[in-house]
Order: C-alpha cells, then structure tokens, then sequence
C-alpha cells in the first residue's frame, strides 16, 4: 500500500506554530492549578565604559529563575572575538546562543576579509539578527572591544536598535548602575580609575536590586590585550562570621564552638541495654 | 514577601521607542533639520544623547521618530540601497529617490512598523527638499514636524513660517521651536539635551 505522506521541505525563518500550543498549554496548566515553568533569566546588571586606552566591561554574576537563584556564579561576559567580548542581560539562553553564533560568524567572516574584525560589524550582526525576530529573543546586550579605529562600546535592545555611547548600562540594575555612572563618569580615564567606576557601578545593582547578586566580574580590553578577570571583586560572600575581635572571617561551618552557649547544668544518666544478638554480616567492598 | 515588588520592572520589556520632536525646513540653497536626543524605554530614559539625524548619503538626511528598532533598521536599508542607486546612475540621487525608498519600505510593512521618517537633503535638479513619509504617503512640503512632540510645535510653526526664509533665519527658525521642550509628555522635566542642526554644506552644530 503506497503511503500519502510528501516530506516537505522545512520553511525558511521563524516557526511560530508552538506559540499557539502555549497559549493553549497556560490555559489548561491555569484550570489544573500548576503553572509553566519559567525561563532562566539572568536579572542583571552589566555595563560598560570607554576610558583612555580601550573599554571596562563589567557583570554581576546571579542567574534567577522565577524567585529562585538558579545559579549564584554564572559568566555573563561573553566572548566574540579576541578584541571584542559582549555582555548579556535577559533571558540566558537567548544571550548565550546568539553571542555564540554571531561569534562563530565573525570568525569566518574575518578568515574571509584576513583582518581583525571591528566592534561595528559585531554590532551589524547582533542587531539585524534581533531586528529579525523582532524581540521575542529577549538578548539585551553590552558590546565592547578594541580594533583598529579604537575603542567602541555599544548597547543592543531586544527588538534590535542600539546606541554607541561612552557609558552604557543594561539589566534590572541598569538603573543604580546608571546612576552611578553620570555622577563619576569622565572621559579619558585611567584603567584603574576606570575599573574602580565600573566595580562600584555594578555593586550598585548588586545591592539595590534584587534580580543582581554575588560577585563582580570584569573584562578590560585594550589594544592588543584582554584581561578577563573573574572573580573582580567577591561582594556576597557565602558563610557564617565567626565572633572574633580580628576582623569578619567566614567559614562554611555552621557549628559553634563549644562554650559558645553557657553550660548551666549537666546530669549524665548512663542507659544499661542487654545485648540479645549479634550477628557479623561482611559488605562486598569489591 | 510581596512578590510584586520583585517582578521585572516594565520598562525593561518595552520597545524602545524615541518619543521624539523632529522638524525639517526648507531654504533657497538646502535644508535645516533638527532633532531632540531624547530614546525612553516606557518611563526610563536610555539614551540621552541619540543621533537621530541619520544619514542616507552626502547630502541627503533623515530625522528618526517612533520606534528605534524600525527607524534605525529603515535608515541603514535606504543608506545601502541608495549607495547602490547613486553607483548605478553615476552621480548624487536625487532626494526624491531617497524619499521614495523609504516610502516604499513603510507602505509595505506599515503594518508590522511603527516609524516615521522625515527625508531632507540637496540635490541640483531641485535645491533643498523636504519630504514627509508617514505611513507610506510621499509629499514634498516647505517644512515638516513629526514625533509625539510635534503636537507641541504645530502653533510655533504655523505662526513663525514664512516663506523664503534664509539659511540664518531657517535655523533660528528650528531653534526656536525648542525642540528639546516637548518631547514625549514630558514637557519640562529633564536637562537641556543637545540639538543638532545639518545644512547644505554638512556641518553639524550642536546647539545646548
């Protein structure tokens, strides 16, 4: 019997056929009382800023899903390219994937031209990608890098328009970030000077917004070299301070010593049991 | 806990619109355009020192309003589909042509896009043009105001214009519509932006 069944060829671009079994998936989880889980997303705060001889990108390193840590030292500085790395705010997998693939491309595409690839290209590429899917790639990203016209940084909306400025900010802290930033920027700045900027910017987030947490990481890229540095600045550390005159240190334990509870009184009463049986039965340790 | 408090602020998932003021004007000899510099996410300011004087070719501008996204992506198709034009006809495009490729673009996605783009520039045959695009209508007009600001300025405009107006009085003209007063609803709330002003010649002065 001959089957009916023509393979068609998969269509070009977006498929939007799974948004309608969505729609109708939360109508039916909501009349059963559980709900969908939610997608990872990182609640950021990243920025950037270009200071004398090349460009400080900095990241909080909390990943939350719904109220949830999901991860509390996740890396949102991303690499692109030797001179040009990328942070990202928004849903994780969005960010991760397309700074992957807009990497990959723009390392053939440099093989082909034979020349270090330029911040501007990097920018074309993310935002046309985005413009394409129109938003629904929930990627709000920080680029950065060094090439042969100097030091660019630019931010990328979701919906694929961006801004080349010296001082940017993105993710649910962007604000305390932003805040700190037109209070302290100025132009040419030293590296120190510009990290110290960047450090107290992010640790604005990470302290007055609860989608940010935990450390500090920072990428300074300058012609020629990239220090990616992670940990920056350990902000949240974990543990429990010991009640010691010297300084706050933290230990992982979570026993006191003992005495650190007076001992008001002991009385020790000693239980007799009577052994009925005993039975040695030897563990197959091999 | 009160989980409201917790939940992504709403800006963060909106569109980036310009909440803009544009204007361009006329003149014997070019065209002035001016613009505010103001880019809002919802109720937060992202950028407030946008370009939104975008150019086509040498002599040939176009003022963003609306949405980021779509005017930005409109402005560089046009940029590379006229560069390709003038290298096809061997000298400067006309700046109609440059209005009827973004027209083009508008009209056929008009209802996917929300941007309005004013075109201005010089060529020989016509001397400075202004041409409004809104929504895919292509119209040649003395001077053209867009933007959620433009509201604000249609009195100034309608009483201050004349025509004939030299290069000097074009641009006090566009300076005087105080374009960084209005835009959006936010009427006098926030630092003076700069203001930038192109005529014939291409030289960009920022007016604060």
């Amino acid at each position: 019997m001959a089957t009916l069944a023509v393979s068609r060829a998969p269509l070009a671009g977006f498929s939007f056929e799974n948004c309608r079994r969505n729609v109708l998936l939360e109508g039916e989880a909501g009349k059963l009382g559980c709900s969908l889980p939610a997608a990872r997303k990182t609640g950021t705060t990243i920025c950037g800023i270009v200071f004398k001889d090349g460009v400080v990108l900095g990241a909080d390193t909390r990943a939350t899903e719904g109220m949830v840590v999901a991860d509390k030292n996740c890396s949102k500085i991303h690499y692109i390219s030797p001179n040009i790395y990328c942070c990202g705010a928004g849903t994780a997998a969005d960010t991760e994937m397309t700074t992957q693939i807009i990497s990959s491309n723009l390392e053939l595409h440099a093989l082909s031209t034979g020349r270090l690839p330029r911040v501007a290209t990097a920018n074309r590429m993310l935002k046309q990608m985005l413009f394409r899917y129109q938003g629904y790639i929930g990627a709000a990203l920080v680029l950065g890098g060094v090439d042969c016209n100097g030091p660019h940084l630019y931010s990328i909306y979701p919906h694929g328009s961006t801004d080349k400025l010296p001082y940017v900010t993105m993710g649910s802290g962007s604000l305390a970030a932003m805040a700190v930033f037109e209070d302290r920027y100025k132009p040419d700045m030293e590296e120190e000077d510009a990290k110290r900027l960047v450090r107290d910017a992010i640790a604005a987030g990470i302290f007055n917004d609860l989608g940010s947490g935990s450390n500090i990481d920072l990428t300074v890229i300058t012609k020629g070299n990239v220090d990616y540095i992670r940990p920056h600045d350990e902000a949240n550390k974990k543990g429990v301070s010991l009640n010691e005159p010297e300084g706050c240190r933290l230990t992982g334990d979570y026993k006191y010593k003992r005495g650190t509870t007076a001992v008001l009184s002991q009385s020790v009463t000693p239980l007799l049991l009577e052994v009925v049986n005993e039975s040695v039965q030897t563990m197959d340790t091999s | 806990f009160n989980e409201k408090l917790y939940t992504v602020p709403q800006w963060l998932n909106e569109e980036v619109k310009t909440g803009t003021t544009i204007i361009a004007v006329e003149f014997n000899g070019g065209v002035v355009l001016g613009s505010d510099s103001r880019v809002s996410a919802g109720q937060s300011v992202v950028n407030r020192v946008m370009n939104k004087l975008s150019p086509l070719h040498d002599k040939i501008y176009c003022a963003l309003s609306g949405s980021a996204a779509d005017a930005q992506t409109i402005a560089e198709m046009v940029n590379y589909q006229l560069d390709v034009h003038s290298m096809e006809i061997g000298e400067d495009p006309q700046v109609r042509s440059a209005a009827t490729l973004v027209r083009n673009i508008s009209y056929k996605y008009k209802e996917e896009l929300s941007a309005h783009l004013i075109v201005a520039g010089w060529d020989r045959r016509g001397g400075g043009q202004v041409f409004a695009t809104l929504k895919g209508l292509l119209t040649r007009q003395p001077f053209a105001v867009g933007g959620s600001g433009s509201s604000y300025v249609y009195g100034f405009v309608d009483a201050e214009y004349r025509k004939g107006m030299s290069k000097e009085e074009s641009q006090q003209f566009v300076v005087n519509s105080k374009l960084d007063r209005w835009t959006d609803k936010h009427v006098d709330k926030v630092v003076v932006p700069p203001c930038l002003i192109k005529e014939r010649n291409t030289v960009v002065t920022k007016i604060t």
